[in-house]
């Protein structure tokens, strides 16, 4: 069986009394879309903050391309390429400076971070941007650099927390048919939303509810031919 | 990709955090004029209304009487940094609130280099403030030795990174951006007045015991001393020793509160 690009079995977390996560496994196949589906506080951001090793997982296993994330933190977090839901753009600097920064985080000399910048910068589109302000560029545009951002060290699977978040309608589409594209060169994806649209029948879906997996599978599996809300709220046991 | 970290990707990492900080700094011009403009005010305003209140008897490093202007640059250096290492865990808040401390932390670098990286980048940055404040005062008869403009960088460096460490330290316990009045008026101004930036020790004894030993342990006091001896080519111990520890201390400190099982992050729900 080919290995997982990301792999959590068994963890779980609390914050003081509070169970934010309850045994929760799921795996995101290499090169695969897989959707993280929950409603606010479902437990995604803790999840994300998890693997991204921000919170310690003390129970349970997270491996990132086959690296354990607590014995191999350097090796898990290097092949990780992660879009926080919040802005983690530095506004008052250019898309390039930005770039370059986030490579020599991960050790990449100027010289190679600028000609990877302009390579990332072509794939989302954003070509012409190098040396704008982040403080110029719009919502979409913003989110896109952000995803170049986070492509810029390599990384073999990408961590999408509600991408999304704020941006209108069309922006919305272009960065999940962005993020769609980029699983067809090969990254694996995991995309964390509450939105139903951005989830299609042949991607991967994780229903995560109260800090449980309620179900896991391709997602015209696991909604058995209903509609995806419709399935989400008989899972999760919500009305309308 | 390899996850050796190799010593050139460990320097790429470190000098591409310090020109982050560098270039931020650079921006946001009216962060430097501010950061100038303050230390001016109390030069040019509050020391000479004050020249000819306080009398100042001849105490070491000093040789002879000096004018108050002389006195006082130690303490507004320090303040400088002061003020300098508070705006950077300011920064450190703002950061958490948007994603990008949360960038900085899932770097494959293990947490205390990216914190200590980020300390010294924001060093840089209050050394280059300091200098300029340095070069302005001269023109105002605060004319220490030339070499003193030399032997001052180390005491400026490790006063720099104390204060920094504090910041930093602080800013790991700061929940919200807000809180961060609460820091000037808890921790910037207290520092600042209990010290010997303002006024020599023995005239605060003169006033009151405990107010003297309050100063008397006061770090700042000591990183104040630390920049007046070495400002006049000399070296004193018991300042250097305090400094130090105190640098130890803090540095600890905040390397704890950011470890992900340990400090503030273990508890912290949600958006942290």
């Amino acid at each position: 069986m080919p290995q997982d690009a990301l792999s959590v079995q068994n963890v779980s977390h609390s914050f003081g009394r509070f169970q934010a996560l309850k045994d929760v496994s799921l795996a995101v196949p290499k090169g695969g879309f897989t959707a993280l589906l929950g409603v606010n506080g479902a437990g995604k951001t803790t999840l994300f903050s998890l693997i991204t090793r921000l919170y310690n997982s003390t129970s349970g296993r997270i491996e990132v391309a086959g690296h354990d994330l607590r014995r191999e933190p350097g090796a898990a977090l290097a092949r990780l390429g992660i879009v926080f839901q919040s802005r983690a753009l530095d506004a008052d600097l250019t898309v390039s400076q930005n770039l370059t920064y986030h490579a020599a985080l991960h050790g990449i000399p100027r010289r190679e971070a600028m000609s990877r910048a302009v390579d990332v910068l072509a794939q989302v589109g954003l070509g012409d941007k190098m040396d704008a302000r982040v403080s110029a560029l719009s919502g979409g545009q913003s989110r896109r650099a952000e995803i170049a951002r986070a492509l810029i060290h390599r990384p073999q699977i990408l961590l999408l927390d509600e991408a999304t978040v704020g941006l209108d309608v069309k922006s919305r589409a272009e960065v999940v048919e962005l993020t769609r594209a980029l699983t067809r060169q090969g990254v694996s994806a995991l995309w964390a939303t509450h939105i139903m649209d951005e989830i299609r029948p042949e991607d991967g879906l994780v229903i995560l509810h109260k800090g449980q997996v309620l179900a896991a599978g391709k997602t015209a599996e696991v909604t058995g031919g209903d509609d995806l809300t419709e399935a989400f709220l008989r899972l999760t046991g919500e009305q309308a | 990709m390899s996850h050796i970290l190799t010593p050139r990707m460990w320097l790429t990492a470190f000098l591409g955090i310090t020109r982050r900080e560098t270039l931020r700094f650079v921006n946001q011009r009216g962060r430097f004029l501010a950061a100038l403009v303050r230390p001016l005010v109390w030069l040019f305003i509050f020391a000479a209304g004050f020249r000819a209140v306080l009398g100042l008897s001849i105490t070491p490093p000093y040789q002879t009487y000096v004018l108050y202007e002389v006195y006082v640059t130690p303490g507004l250096i320090a303040m400088i940094q002061l003020f300098n290492g508070m705006q950077s865990s300011l920064t450190m808040v703002y950061d958490r609130e948007t994603g990008a401390m949360r960038t900085l932390l899932v770097s494959p670098f293990p947490r205390w280099f990216l914190l200590g990286s980020k300390l010294v980048a924001g060093v840089i940055v209050s050394i280059i403030q300091v200098y300029t404040f340095l070069a302005i005062a001269w023109f105002w008869d605060v004319e220490p030795p030339l070499m003193g403009y030399v032997t001052v960088l180390p005491a400026l460096i490790l006063s720099g990174l104390m204060l920094g460490a504090m910041g930093l330290f602080l800013s790991s316990a700061i929940r919200q951006l807000e809180n961060f009045a609460g820091v000037m008026n808890f921790v910037i101004f207290p520092m600042f007045f209990a010290s010997t930036a303002l006024y020599p020790l023995w005239r605060m004894r003169e006033s009151s015991t405990l107010l003297h030993d309050i100063c008397a342990i006061n770090p700042f006091t000591h990183a104040v001393e630390l920049i007046r001896f070495a400002l006049y080519e000399q070296f004193d111990l018991l300042s250097f020793s305090v400094v130090l520890g105190c640098l130890i201390l803090f540095f600890a400190g905040a390397v704890f509160m950011y470890d992900p099982a340990k400090g503030l992050w273990a508890r912290r729900k949600g958006g942290a």
